[in-house]
């Protein structure tokens, strides 16, 4: 009797996520992601400066209708993205161990932190624009009274450390309070970036608010700071030569820049690492000027 | 004219193999023009350009303004050229007209009652008239798709006759709006039938229904310019129109002119692109070759 044949398992094609869908790079390289140990794991996108470009398309289009979507509405998206990591929490538990050498406990306390941390600022979406927003005394008659808004789009580089409780951490502020947001990860931690993509392209974020590239930064970075569309930069983990160059190429735009070191995975569950000014510095304040009479 | 409409036999016109235009038509992309060439095509697109703007809010201050573009299509870059043609409803002509003298530029106006056509002959051809009275250098007519699907062949090739003859001395663009003909078959017949009857330039589309110019359909109507060519040696020009947005796109057009027609059709005299977004994109991708930076609609005016 013929023993029945072993079954070869379906292997996962990780590509991009821009504008809600899953392409390939349009330059057609790939790097390799190895796991902790230097074995093989998966081939990823290279994205190339033309994705970046494609990306901002994508995000420029999605933003304005994400802002204008009720800061309630928005927290209920964030809430639910929440929702949908907690569903796929082995997944990212067992990808932790795997691919990044994390113990079962610490996996553990990543992905709930992860979750935790989008409940967060799900509560935030609705609640950052009174805490910094305010009424002014002037001396006519007039209500004056300032407001933030979303600054736009916003590029940002996710840590190396803590791949997925780091990648939430950048990118939940970000959108929460309506901008959209391009992300690069470092190709080492494209799995569980790519596997996060496929939770947020199933829990109700219009495609485009969030897109992540598994880039280079050798490869993009001139790009991505210069290019004159993008409203902000947010960098974790640059070196001082590497920020001062984007800042350099950002000033032709007046695009606004924020840096945040690094830092280790326990580090990044901590309370600290969590804020509303983490929103903040990707706003601009309105004021309005309100006719009142005595 | 056709004395009796009725007994018109249309032109014969070979059948058109859709699978084998469209493969054609996707080998176009292939074509690698980066650098310095990239910049001389763009800059051949915004030669060829009738920029055009056809909204019911149309005002002759937004005329005004869009003339300016025209000339001017970008502070800082002198190398970039004007436009061919401002593309107008014809009760603006007069303000364009005003608004590009001492120019080359021309002003083209769509008359017959665009963009239906939907009115008596004799009505159509005295807006021709009066259109070209107040200054107009081209019209864009549209024919009649109703009687074209209706298979009244000969009624098209009369209203094409005269609107033609009612034109002079202004060249007349003919309109075949491809997105209402369904077929390739028949856009290739429609085309035939409007070179036949004078057209200087045949049009695909009228940009105010969705599926407008595409580069399989231009290609068919190159293919009956190229044929009526070899057989009579008389040139007809090409302007499709509607939908054409993006730089890469326009680039894609001129390699497929060049490669159907020839280099006599590389120019604004024999091939124009109808837009009004294009423009944008093309200085942004001029302006990102001479800076190396991605560019934003913010910093470039409205078109």
């Amino acid at each position: 009797m013929a023993t029945a044949p072993t079954r070869v398992p379906v292997k996962k094609t990780y590509k991009l996520y821009i504008g809600g869908a899953f392409p390939r790079s349009e330059g057609g390289h790939y790097l390799v992601v190895k796991d902790h140990k230097g074995a093989f794991v998966a081939n990823v996108c290279r994205a190339t400066r033309k994705d970046f470009r494609g990306a901002m398309v994508a995000a420029r289009k999605a933003q304005a209708p994400w802002a204008a979507r009720s800061a309630f509405n928005r927290g209920q998206i964030l809430y639910r993205m929440a929702e949908m990591l907690e569903g796929r929490a082995a997944v990212f538990e067992r990808l932790l161990a795997e691919l990044h050498g994390y113990s079962a406990s610490e996996a553990q306390a990543e992905v709930g932190a992860a979750v935790d941390r989008l409940v967060y600022y799900a509560g935030w979406c609705d609640k950052v624009t009174q805490v910094f927003g305010n009424t002014n005394p002037v001396a006519s008659q007039h209500f004056n009274f300032s407001f933030i808004e979303p600054t736009g789009v916003v590029a940002a580089v996710a840590p190396k450390t803590a791949p997925l409780l780091g990648l939430v951490s950048v990118m939940a502020p970000l959108i929460s309070i309506g901008n959209a947001a391009i992300v690069m990860v470092t190709p080492d931690n494209a799995v569980v970036a790519i596997e996060l993509a496929e939770a947020l392209a199933t829990s109700d974020l219009p495609g485009g608010v969030v897109n992540l590239l598994t880039a280079l930064w050798e490869d993009v970075g001139s790009y991505v700071s210069g290019h004159m569309d993008l409203d902000a930069f947010f960098g974790v983990g640059l070196s001082s030569e590497e920020q001062k160059a984007i800042q350099v190429s950002a000033a032709e735009s007046v695009k606004r820049t924020k840096f945040v070191d690094d830092a280790s995975p326990a580090e990044w569950r901590q309370e600290s690492r969590q804020s509303p000014y983490w929103i903040l510095p990707f706003t601009e304040t309105k004021t309005a000027w309100h006719p009142m009479g005595s | 004219m056709v004395k009796n409409p009725s007994s018109y036999v249309p032109p014969r016109v070979p059948t058109v193999d859709e699978v084998g235009v469209k493969e054609r038509a996707a080998e176009f992309a292939s074509r690698s023009i980066k650098k310095a060439a990239k910049v001389e095509g763009l800059k051949l697109v915004v030669r060829m350009m009738d920029l055009t703007t056809l909204e019911g809010s149309d005002t002759p201050g937004k005329v005004l303004q869009l003339c300016q573009k025209a000339r001017h299509p970008i502070h800082g870059f002198d190398d970039v050229p004007p436009v061919a043609a401002v593309c107008v409803y014809p009760p603006l002509v007069k303000p364009a007209k005003a608004a590009l003298e001492g120019t080359d530029i021309k002003v083209a106006a769509v008359a017959t009652y665009f963009p239906s056509g939907q009115a008596d002959l004799a009505d159509r051809l005295d807006e021709v008239r009066r259109t070209v009275a107040d200054g107009a250098d081209e019209i864009d007519m549209v024919i009649s798709r109703g009687d074209f699907l209706a298979g009244h062949y000969g009624k098209i090739f009369d209203e094409v006759a005269a609107t033609a003859e009612a034109c002079k001395p202004a060249h007349l663009k003919v309109i075949l709006e491809v997105g209402e003909l369904q077929t390739f078959d028949k856009v290739r017949l429609a085309s035939q039938i409007a070179i036949d009857a004078g057209a200087d330039f045949i049009k695909t589309s009228t940009g105010k229904i969705p599926s407008a110019a595409s580069v399989p359909v231009t290609l068919v109507m190159l293919e009956t310019i190229r044929d009526h060519f070899l057989k009579t040696g008389k040139m007809v020009g090409m302007k499709p129109a509607g939908g054409i947005r993006e730089a890469k796109d326009a680039l894609r057009y001129l390699v497929m002119v060049k490669e159907t027609l020839g280099d006599a059709w590389l120019s604004p005299d024999w091939f124009r692109f109808g837009a009004s977004s294009l423009l944008n994109d093309v200085l942004m991708q001029i302006v990102k070759e001479k800076t190396g930076r991605y560019q934003s609609h913010r910093y470039f005016s409205v078109s």
